[in-house]
């Protein structure tokens, strides 16, 4: 199987500051990936190449196989979607929110959506400024979902939930994962990276040391 | 003979100017008394004002002059709209250059609601009415740039997480940025909205004033003054749209990323 990503000697530099110094590594597709490391490793900065919210100052990121710079970025990503640190809702319900990844998504694909999240459908109208941390995490996690991607980006998204909401998460990706979703997971709690990894992968100052 | 004393409701007279002044020795007086610390400014404010209107009054003179050709009076406005671009850019530190896309938009604007008025005849084409009301049309626009250039990276600094999160979905910035710049623009033209609706029942405005103290009936003198005010609304809209998408652009790059984004503190 092609692997989701390669990267090749890549490195990101801003400023005087080189946040990922000479990365080459391959991820595999139809698995969790779980990025490890201490802040300042250059985790993110290496998720967010993946969807080309960055871009990397040399070397090259391949996406199955394809140069990354050559692609639409629109196109790749909504193959690569992205679940953030901080759960991100639109104003608007949680219908409106998943709307704004499909506009002519239907009210099954929403629900299907949801219940892979690990919501119910009657979280549709539900005003997103409502929900609790971990309802809005796996409503951002169904949000990503709708445009079904082949590869999800999750950067600590479990930072800002307690332990119960962290691993009802971590069970909700790796559902996600049975599906034929591969996942990179960026976090910096080791037990949870034992937890929900098939590979580890350990950053540290910008370079990959296991 | 010099006349020293008011001749008319148009001529205050130089003793009517400085007797003005005492208003603004009431002014150091009070500063002095509540230890404010603004006598000096106040005094340099109103001195430099002064020599300002005069500079401006004699040259304007000259300009709007029948006798002269009306080029001179469109070269005034192309330096007034240089000025307004060039503070726009000493406003805004946080987007710079914006000199030249401040110089687009007021430009636009101007071409926009100055052919309304000199095409429809609503003015007539002289140099004593191009003056003024392009002064009037490029003072509110350049205003209303600073705040809306201002608001735009504001809007989209303080939004950010949300702004990436809709780019990440796969949104091109044109639609990611969409609500957020639909904000600022209308934070910066809601002002001259609200100033339109309240007009005449808490302040009359400029012109309207000018006008009746000239001896102009209070009739005709609406009529001008909604006619400015109506240029004014159009120039504020024209030149937010212009500056806040051509600034909006700048902020994300071809690729769909946004830019990192500089946060004044004032």
């Amino acid at each position: 199987m092609t692997p989701a990503f390669e990267l090749d000697d890549v490195s990101v530099v801003a400023g005087s500051v080189t946040i990922l110094d000479r990365v080459s590594l391959v991820i595999d597709s139809g698995m969790i990936t779980v990025l490890v490391g201490p802040s300042g490793a250059g985790k993110t900065t290496l998720l967010r190449l993946c969807n080309r919210l960055e871009v990397p100052t040399c070397g090259t990121v391949r996406f199955h196989g394809d140069d990354v710079a050559a692609l639409d970025p629109l196109e790749l990503r909504r193959r690569v979607g992205m679940v953030f640190q901080q759960p991100v809702l639109f104003p608007g319900t949680v219908r409106d929110n998943l709307l704004v990844a499909d506009p002519h998504a239907g009210v099954d694909a929403c629900v299907d959506v949801l219940e892979r999240a690990g919501l119910t459908a009657a979280f549709l109208d539900r005003e997103g400024a409502e929900l609790s941390g971990g309802e809005a995490q796996r409503a951002c996690l169904a949000r990503s979902l709708l445009v079904a991607p082949d590869v999800l980006l999750m950067d600590e998204p479990t930072s800002s939930l307690d332990e119960l909401n962290a691993k009802l998460l971590e069970a909700n990706t790796v559902d996600v994962v049975r599906s034929g979703v591969t996942v990179i997971w960026v976090t910096h709690d080791l037990a949870q990276a034992e937890r929900i990894a098939d590979r580890m992968v350990r950053l540290e100052g910008g370079r990959v040391v296991g | 003979m010099v006349e020293v004393f008011a001749r008319s409701a148009t001529d205050i007279g130089w003793f009517g100017l400085v007797a003005s002044l005492a208003l603004v020795a009431i002014v150091v007086a009070l500063s002095i008394a509540q230890q404010l610390g603004l006598e000096r400014t106040i005094v340099w404010t109103a001195a430099r004002a002064m020599g300002q209107l005069l500079v401006v009054g004699a040259a304007l003179g000259f300009v709007i002059d029948p006798d002269r050709p009306i080029v001179l009076a469109w070269a005034w406005v192309l330096l007034m709209v240089v000025i307004a671009a060039a503070t726009v850019q000493r406003r805004t530190p946080e987007v710079r250059p914006i000199l030249p896309l401040a110089f687009a938009g007021i430009s636009a604007s101007a071409v926009v609601s100055l052919g309304v008025i000199f095409a429809f005849h609503i003015f007539p084409m002289e140099g004593r009415t191009v003056v003024p009301v392009a002064g009037m049309m490029i003072g509110n626009a350049m205003a209303a740039t600073v705040v809306a250039a201002r608001r735009i990276v504001g809007e989209l600094a303080d939004k950010r997480a949300e702004v990436e999160a809709r780019l990440a979905l796969g949104q091109p910035w044109q639609t990611a940025s969409r609500p957020y710049v639909r904000a600022a623009l209308r934070t910066a033209v809601l002002p001259t909205i609200e100033q339109t609706k309240i007009v005449g029942l808490i302040a009359l405005p400029g012109a309207m004033t000018g006008l009746i103290l000239a001896g102009v009936d209070p009739v005709d003198a609406v009529k001008i003054q909604a006619a400015v005010m109506y240029l004014v609304l159009g120039s504020v809209a024209t030149t937010a749209s212009v500056v806040g998408l051509g600034l909006t652009r700048r902020l994300f790059t071809p690729d769909h990323r946004m830019v990192r984004l500089m946060r004044s503190a004032s």
